[in-house]
């Protein structure tokens, strides 16, 4: 069977599900929440490739360029605020962080 | 032919084992590591479409900056973690629902799609013209020309997470001695030494 861009979009379907039902899942625990978020970037990078392979545009390798520099940053700054919020409140239980609360 | 849909199949499934044991892991480490699987197969499946630069660079990025940084913070932390598994059976049954809804609603938008034949004549960069290139090539023939503002843009994106990381991070430890500079030149002779009448047979 050959194999076509809805094999890919169902792949990168299964993906996203997973990471945001990691992000259900694992909710008091930031770092794998982090790990969810990386998952649903990759299973958009999935999408975009896919879709530049097979409409022939190299526009979406691009995009996918880009979408990769924002992850890294995001992974970057989410880690350290997790660190800086480990050192002051010496845990990382989502269900603490509501001190900004008004 | 064979080899190609056997080889997505593979790479696929893995991909998807490795991501359902990065949310479903008891240990984070192993989170971690699952990851770098799924990271890895992607890679392979994006060699799979030809996109050989964006695996190559997904393997470097991925695997060799963002999951040692993970790596780094799980291990460097001192968290009890089982501790932070509580409630995970609390949340298992909204939280397959809620996935499951998604699944099945974008699989069903996949399943009722269709390729309209003239989008493939609106493409903005077509390969076929860039054919006598490698992927590379082609890549960097679009991103330093037509996209160079939002190459550039990239690149502030990662300065100010590099900024706000070491912001964020950098601490001021009291009692550590250091040099400062402005103090040092801005020290006068008369503060620094004085000049004292030394009795002949007498100390200071």
């Amino acid at each position: 069977m050959e194999i076509g861009l809805a094999h890919y979009l169902i792949l990168s379907a299964i993906l996203l599900t997973l990471g945001v039902f990691g992000i259900f899942l694992n909710r008091k625990n930031v770092i794998v929440i982090l790990m969810s978020i990386e998952l649903i970037l990759l299973s958009v990078n999935i999408n975009l490739v896919a879709f530049s392979t097979f409409l022939n545009d190299m526009v979406g390798q691009v995009f996918t360029l880009f979408i990769l520099t924002v992850a890294a940053g995001e992974a970057a700054i989410g880690l350290a605020i997790l660190v800086v919020y480990f050192r002051n409140r010496g845990s990382i239980a989502v269900e603490d962080i509501h001190h900004m609360k008004g | 032919m064979i080899v190609a849909t056997l080889a997505f199949y593979l790479f696929a499934i893995l991909t998807v084992a490795s991501a359902f044991m990065v949310i479903a892991s008891k240990n984070p480490v192993h989170s971690v590591l699952f990851l770098i699987l799924a990271f890895f197969n992607s890679a392979a499946l994006f060699l799979l479409l030809g996109a050989e630069f964006i695996a190559m660079i997904l393997v470097v990025v991925y695997v060799g900056a963002v999951a040692v940084l993970f790596l780094f913070v799980v291990m460097m932390l001192d968290i009890n973690f089982s501790e932070l598994r509580q409630g995970f059976l609390n949340y298992l049954p909204i939280g397959a629902l809620v996935g499951f809804i998604l699944l099945v609603e974008i699989l069903l938008v996949v399943g009722g799609w269709h390729l309209d034949p003239d989008a493939l004549t609106v493409v903005t960069a077509p390969t076929s013209e860039l054919s006598n290139m490698t992927n590379t090539e082609q890549i960097g023939n679009l991103l330093y020309t037509k996209y160079v503002y939002l190459f550039q843009a990239a690149g502030m994106v990662l300065l100010v997470a590099m900024i706000g990381a070491i912001v964020l991070t950098h601490r001021q430890r009291p009692g550590v001695k250091k040099q400062v500079i402005a103090d040092q030149v801005y020290r006068r002779p008369e503060e620094a030494m004085a000049v004292r009448k030394v009795e002949p047979g007498q100390g200071v």
